[in-house]
């Protein structure tokens, strides 16, 4: 078997009930599995809130006990919501601009340069941190140099070898971000961190607990998920040589190959909501305060919507994934991670004649019910020029 | 070579011309204000939605399932609402007129 492949493991569950339950840290979970109720519940923050008076509740795995800042604006609801995406959001789109694309470009193409010179490499670590570091650097507007630090810190910021949450690791990421505000008020420069203290919403300036929510919620939501999408990328090319050479002969379907990959590996599985008001999903009771999840993961592989959902079809025209969420509260960093995959396809069809896997260790998540291949703990790839 | 012309929610008129692609690719690079084309025209951002002028909804016709059940979960839908990422240029016809949903 491939090691690229993922398998759906929500298949059965899916078709016969829609739902699925797990037990997270004795704060049960309902699991929405199928596409149209995935996105009906994300479309509905009334009855299915991201605000919450528990703060770190909706991700799954909990993060009530490792957490007690608010992450903005993933967790605040309409209408305060619109205030803080509104501030942010053109920040996060500048991987638009033409000056951002070039410097990630001489960040991947350093990167990929080196693993040709290497001839193997250990893609997790190796690749996919480094990359995933330096690229942040640039999101933040901060110097290249910083991304050392992050880089020793692992591919975990809240996980050690043998907890899925681990207080004391996510502490080192909390008290760091603290210091950089701290820095950033004795010498404001153009920053992420700056350009947050220096704004005002409704009047009002904004306070370092809620410039902290949103730096928190940038490191923590782009970690795991870009380095997973960037190694799964790296396998699934080196599984298919010929789909590096379908998109070299045929460029004008990088977009689609882009968008299909993330279905496909949906690096998030899924995301959780607090229950408003007692309500049903799937014909099945939910109680108020109960919490469910939207699995993007499973709702990614719904037969209903997509024609042979498990497999990667690089030209798939009509794609509507989730692998990014849905509604208001989808993946502010989409912008920065679809420019990442484009230069780094980009770069791989110029630079790598092919690639192979010669040692994998996945990364499954125990679900209860389900268990799901998220990416590799670690994958040795062997690099070949083109 | 056909003309399609993009009305923004700040009733800017902007006038473009083209012969092939999506209405979504020609409105990004005529910066149209409002369509942002997120996923690159496959159908899962929604960030293309604009609605048809009335006397042109016939000859472009209505959305997919797909692209419908799209449309089901976004603000502002009409019954003139389309994705402009599924509309290709040359199936629309000359002198379309558009409005930008949001
Ligand atoms: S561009 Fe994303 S749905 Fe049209």
């Amino acid at each position: 078997m491939k090691k690229s492949k993922i398998d759906d493991p929500f298949k059965e569950a899916r078709e016969t009930k829609g739902f699925g339950t797990m037990n997270d840290q004795n704060d049960p979970v309902t699991m929405i599995l199928g596409h149209k109720d995935v996105r009906k519940c994300a479309h509905n923050w009334k009855t299915f809130q991201s605000g919450g008076d528990e703060i770190g509740r909706i991700v799954v795995p909990s993060e009530v006990h490792i957490r007690d800042t608010r992450q903005i604006p993933f967790e605040v609801d309409p209408p305060q919501h619109k205030s803080y995406r509104d501030l942010v959001e053109p920040w996060f789109k500048r991987p638009l601009e033409e000056a951002y694309q070039e410097k990630l470009t001489d960040i991947i193409n350093i990167i990929v340069d080196e693993a040709l010179t290497k001839g193997s490499m250990e893609v997790v670590s190796e690749f996919a941190l480094k990359l995933q570091s330096r690229a942040l650097t640039l999101l933040l507007n901060i110097p290249f140099e910083e991304s050392e630090l992050w880089i020793s810190w692992g591919t975990h910021v809240f996980r050690s070898e043998d907890t899925a949450l681990d207080g004391d690791k996510a502490n080192v990421l909390y008290d760091y971000i603290d210091a950089q505000i701290d820095k950033a008020i004795a010498n404001p420069g153009d920053d992420l961190y700056s350009k947050l203290l220096a704004s005002e919403i409704d009047g009002k300036t904004l306070t370092k607990e809620e410039v902290k929510g949103v730096l928190i919620l940038t490191f923590a939501g782009g970690r795991d998920t870009v380095i997973n999408a960037i190694t799964n990328t790296i396998a699934y090319f080196a599984d298919n040589p010929q789909a590096l050479q379908q998109l070299r002969d045929q460029p004008e379907h990088l977009n689609s190959a882009i968008e299909e990959l993330l279905r496909y590996y949906s690096p998030l599985t899924q995301m959780g909501r607090v229950v408003a008001e007692d309500t049903q999903v799937c014909e099945h009771a939910v109680k108020a305060q109960s919490r469910i999840s939207m699995c993007w993961a499973s709702a990614n592989r719904d037969e209903r919507v997509f024609e042979n959902p498990n497999e990667v079809v690089l030209d798939r025209k009509v794609n509507p994934h989730v692998a990014f969420g849905f509604g208001t509260h989808n993946c502010l960093g989409a912008t920065h991670a679809r420019q990442i995959l484009r230069i780094l396809l980009n770069t791989l069809t110029q630079k790598v004649g092919c690639m192979q896997i010669t040692a994998a260790k996945e990364n499954i998540e125990d679900l209860d019910e389900f268990n799901r291949k998220v990416g590799f703990d670690s994958l040795q790839v062997a690099f070949h020029k083109l | 070579m056909k003309t399609i012309t993009f009305i923004t929610s700040d009733n800017d008129i902007i006038e473009t011309q083209a012969n092939f692609g999506s209405l979504m690719e020609l409105a990004v690079k005529n910066k149209v204000k409002g369509i942002d084309g997120d996923c690159g025209g496959v159908c899962s951002c929604a960030t293309c939605h604009v609605h048809v002028n009335q006397e042109f909804w016939n000859a472009v016709g209505g959305p997919s399932e797909l692209e419908s059940d799209m449309l089901e979960f976004d603000d502002n839908v009409s019954d003139y609402s389309r994705l402009s990422c599924q509309l290709k240029v040359s199936q629309v016809p000359d002198g379309l007129i558009l409005k930008v949903a949001k």
